[in-house]
């Protein structure tokens, strides 16, 4: 059995440990908060990687972002050849008060068009202005930090891997021959610049 | 002429001191209990660290609709706030800081502010009747329930520690002062201030006032300044409640350098009474109304008898 009064007596042990202590408070609009790379504060767009493929309008469950384009053609790129058609965008925009930060269609664009970036501070007075079109979400790309380093022992990422095997197989055609221009679509590491058409 | 003059000086003093000194707790509660719950407290107000929240606070209370429930006794509702309040105003005047400092010498001081204080709780009173409302009324009866309850031994000790000095004059009492007190009337202290705590409606005896339970008690209908009167009332209180426990049974202005610091040993050893007070309301939960009741008519009652017998015997025998 405990002794009597022992309870009060850790009850105001207690305070008094936690006065003479830093306080948790943190002071949001005067020092601003330091968010992990990862944290789903607002979704930004990288307009040269976006296709038009519409995968994420599609996969949204709340089906707030909106993709207008419309198709272009070029001309044939050598004489007698067929002519490309490719899509161009016109308005791609988010309805972030239908948003709810699933992540889904960061998770669904195949081309690293959209991007987590830890930027919060986006409220509107009026519901209605929080649709930002592509100019505002192209802006925030300036705010993705970059991914976190991957742990010590885990394996290299993919992008890595291609790069070095075509990197090596550089190394040994130029030993033999001459060094040739190869085609930048197996060496990027870079999201940029993947797979397009 | 000059009689005059040291009325009106010894007025403003004392007036002065009803004013800044509530507030100094007031801003003490606000910072050392979001500290103990790790929160940092009021910021901005004045600039460095919100020392001017309470002014802010005044100012807002000012500004807001003075309302009377119309179904209120009118009269009686408009003078509460005064009822509670002037009386810790009048005792503090009968507080002596040290041997010369004091806004009026009065032979029985000790009877003198014990009877005042509980005018205090007249004011709570008026204000759950008045009002016309079932939650104030229910605060304003456990009001009269915690006063019948723990002025008992509030009493008790004050009289154990006027009859160890011989004398009910607060001075003389201080005066006569030693640092066996310190052991001799420690039970008699802690009743007394625990009791003087109950009779705040301080936590953990806030029961007129519990929000879970009835809203704000008797000063649910309050708004604007009479309620801000009331609030200042409670800490005027708590300053009134420090300086007694200081002055009787820690020695006042006994310390280091009497003659020149007594009054500032006074006001520190009240400062150190009023964190206590702060530090008990963030540390405990609310009692309930029938803990409460037994709590002094079980325990502090008992030991106050208990203390008086000691002090008796101690008076006796020395």
């Amino acid at each position: 059995m405990r002794a009597f009064g022992s309870g009060l007596l850790t009850g105001l042990k207690v305070t008094l440990r936690a006065m003479t202590r830093r306080a948790v408070t943190a002071h949001y609009p005067d020092s601003l908060p330091e968010l992990p790379p990862r944290s789903r504060g607002v979704i930004a767009l990288m307009e040269e990687n976006c296709t038009v493929c519409m995968l994420c309008a599609r996969e949204c469950p709340s089906w707030c972002i909106y993709i207008d384009s419309h198709k272009e053609t070029a001309p044939a790129a050598s004489p007698g050849g067929r002519e490309r058609s490719h899509n161009m965008l016109d308005r791609f925009a988010i309805d972030f008060s239908l948003c709810m930060y699933c992540s889904i269609c960061i998770e669904a664009c195949p081309f690293d068009a959209l991007y987590w970036t830890p930027e919060f501070e986006y409220s509107e007075y009026d519901i209605r202005d929080l649709v930002h079109e592509k100019d505002r979400l192209q802006e925030w790309m300036w705010t993705v930090p970059p991914p976190p380093a991957p742990d010590p022992s885990a394996e290299p990422p993919k992008e890595v891997v291609v790069a070095e095997r075509a990197a090596a197989a550089l190394r040994s055609d130029s030993q033999t021959a001459p060094p040739t221009p190869v085609s930048d679509s197996s060496v990027s590491d870079s999201p940029a610049g993947e797979e397009r058409q | 002429m000059t009689d005059w003059w040291n009325l009106l000086a010894r007025t403003a003093a004392v007036l002065g001191a009803f004013l800044v000194l509530p507030l100094l707790v007031g801003q003490t509660e606000h910072k050392a209990m979001a500290h103990m719950q790790s929160r940092v407290g009021p910021m901005y107000a004045g600039g460095f660290h919100g020392w001017a929240q309470l002014i802010a606070d005044g100012v807002k209370f000012v500004q807001k609709e003075d309302v009377v429930p119309a179904a209120a006794d009118a009269a009686v509702f408009r003078l509460a706030p005064a009822v509670a309040l002037v009386p810790y105003l009048v005792v503090l005047a009968v507080i002596p800081l040290s041997p010369h400092v004091a806004a009026a010498w009065l032979d029985p001081s000790l009877f003198f502010a014990l009877a005042v204080m509980s005018v205090g709780v007249v004011g709570s009173l008026m204000a759950g009747w008045a009002s016309a409302n079932k939650f104030s009324l229910l605060g304003g009866l456990r009001v009269a329930a915690q006063l019948l309850a723990y002025e008992l031994p509030l009493v008790l000790c004050a009289v154990s520690a006027a009859m160890a000095a011989g004398s009910i004059s607060l001075a003389d009492i201080a005066a006569a002062w030693n640092p066996w007190w310190l052991l001799w009337q420690l039970p008699g202290m802690v009743v007394f201030f625990i009791a003087g705590l109950a009779e705040l409606h301080r936590p953990p005896f806030d029961m007129p006032v519990a929000d879970a339970e009835i809203i704000f008690g008797p000063y649910t209908e309050y708004t604007g300044i009479r309620f801000a009167l009331f609030l200042l009332a409670e800490y005027a209180g708590i300053v009134v409640l420090a300086a007694l426990t200081a002055v009787l049974f820690l020695g006042g202005w006994h310390g280091p350098w009497p003659d020149q610091l007594g009054w500032l040993w006074t006001l520190a050893k009240a400062g150190a009474c009023a964190f206590v007070v702060i530090w008990v309301r963030v540390a405990f939960p609310r009692l309930r109304e029938d803990q409460l009741q037994r709590l002094a008519w079980v325990w502090l009652v008992p030991v106050a008898l208990l203390q008086l017998c000691v002090t008796t015997a101690g008076v006796l025998l020395t």
